[in-house]
């Protein structure tokens, strides 16, 4: 498997709070990866480094084979997207805003229109285009949101707690979408959940953060057949005191 | 005669000098528009890069400048008027522009009037688009160029208040355009009134000089047309606001 990300002795502050530190690993070019873990242990954070938005307190990060540079920033994160929990909706119509990705990459009209439409199609919000987006329910907006990350199809896809405002349905919608993009692209999707069915149906691989640290990192089955650490078998057993 | 009658007489007749557009009182109107709305114009293209420069760019002086920002938008008018006029009298150090007592002087104390605040309307508003918004542009690939676009899109309506704002305070100034411009009116009768057509007469100037003159029905429609303007500016100011 070909490396894409590395991250050496990575930590984190927030003033003189540590949210992350120690942290040892390697993403695969097109592998699911998920980041599994309670509220509040850094999942967020790690995914916010990976796109740039917060800058590592130490360590460091290797992306295709080259370090992390700042003034690369915008050509690394023009190969991603990412998806925040609660998306941010431009003031303007569902097409626009799922169409912004494509305009700043100064692509044709007509090409915009038969993506976008694509993209609100498989995301079940085919009919939205001329909708205002602030008028959407939490749900189309986390659908809305999602069809943007993809519609320019990203080397990279960054996903953080993808489903949380979605009903049962669309959850298994969005899932094939990710499985889908993953195994028709080779999209890379790092993702991050305390949904620990959800990460069990999809990813390949998973990392368990727990008091800032990665205590683990493994594959799927290995993590939720044969764990290493005591830790990550509380966590995924429920038996895990906060 | 009562002051009731003192009063309706004054309505009815400034209502049939606005009817009749009385040439006199429509060059007031339109010096006052003509000034106002070239200084605000002026003042906005100022304030918008000042306003994204303040929110966006880390520079030395910053904190600085957002004070100064804020004292000038309680900036006293006459003090400006007494700055200015210092400035380009014949003896100042601008006396050469021989801008003394002309629209443009008064065009120029209106614009140091009116850039902190539609600056500052502009940054509060520039400040109030969520960070979440400018974090998604920047996650869907978007530069520092397109947040700053992102960003004018998101604030348009705020931006479109602070023109306004600064549209109304133009046009509600007296103390400095009485100073530096001198509420100058060409002499000659024109139409019956009296002085003639407006060089440097706004609507402001011109309620105070026919008030002391007495004219009090030419004081009342200046008033009127004043007002109504005033009123229409914040009329679309709340408009904005309610749409932001």
């Amino acid at each position: 498997m070909e490396d894409l990300f590395r991250i050496e002795n990575l930590g984190k502050y927030f003033g003189n709070k540590e949210v992350l530190k120690n942290i040892h690993l390697t993403i695969y070019r097109g592998e699911i990866f998920a980041f599994i873990g309670p509220s509040g242990v850094g999942k967020t954070t790690l995914l916010r480094i990976f796109n740039f938005l917060e800058m590592p307190t130490s360590g460091r990060l290797i992306f295709d084979g080259n370090e992390y540079a700042i003034h690369q920033k915008n050509s690394i994160r023009r190969r991603m997207s990412m998806l925040f929990q609660r998306p941010g909706v431009f003031n303007t119509s569902v097409f626009n805003n799922v169409a912004y990705g494509l305009i700043i990459r100064s692509v044709d009209k007509k090409t915009i229109g038969k993506k976008v439409t694509d993209a609100l199609n498989l995301v079940g919000l085919s009919g939205y285009e001329k909708q205002k987006a602030s008028t959407l329910s939490g749900g189309e907006a986390q659908r809305m949101a999602f069809a943007r990350a993809i519609v320019y199809q990203p080397d990279i896809l960054l996903l953080d707690e993808p489903t949380a405002n979605l009903d049962p349905a669309h959850v298994a919608k969005i899932e094939d979408i990710i499985k889908q993009i993953r195994s028709e692209l080779g999209t890379t999707i790092i993702m991050a959940s305390h949904n620990i069915n959800q990460v069990r149906r999809i990813a390949d691989r998973v990392g368990i953060l727990l008091n800032q640290e990665l205590i683990e990192v493994n594959t799927k089955e290995q993590i939720f057949t044969h764990p290493n650490d005591t830790r990550s078998s509380a966590f995924i057993n429920g038996d895990f005191i906060y | 005669m009562s002051s009731l009658d003192f009063l309706s007489q004054g309505i009815i007749q400034a209502f049939t000098l606005i009817v009749n557009l009385n040439p006199y009182i429509l060059s007031i109107t339109e010096v006052s528009i003509k000034v106002s709305g070239t200084a605000t114009i002026l003042a906005t293209l100022t304030a918008l890069p000042l306003a994204f420069a303040i929110a966006f760019l880390k520079f030395r002086g910053k904190q600085a400048l957002i004070t100064l920002v804020n004292t000038g938008m309680g900036l006293p008018s006459v003090f400006v008027g007494l700055f200015i006029f210092v400035m380009l009298v014949p003896v100042g150090p601008f006396g050469f522009l021989n801008m003394i007592y002309t629209k443009k002087a008064m065009i120029l104390a209106q614009y140091i009037l009116i850039v902190p605040v539609i600056t500052g309307i502009t940054l509060a508003a520039i400040k109030a688009v969520p960070v979440l918004i400018i974090e998604t542009v920047y996650t869907l690939g978007g530069t520092q160029k397109d947040v700053v676009i992102a960003t004018l899109r998101e604030a348009k309506f705020g931006i479109i208040t602070a023109f306004l704002a600064g549209l109304g305070r133009a046009l509600a100034e007296v103390g400095a355009i009485l100073i530096v411009g001198g509420n100058i009116a060409y002499t000659g009768s024109i139409g019956g009134i009296g002085e003639g057509l407006s060089y440097t007469r706004s609507l402001t100037t011109a309620i105070t000089s026919e008030t002391s003159k007495g004219d009090i029905s030419t004081s009342i429609a200046l008033g009127i047309i004043l007002i109504s303007l005033v009123l229409s500016v914040n009329i679309l100011a709340n408009y904005f606001q309610r749409r932001d």
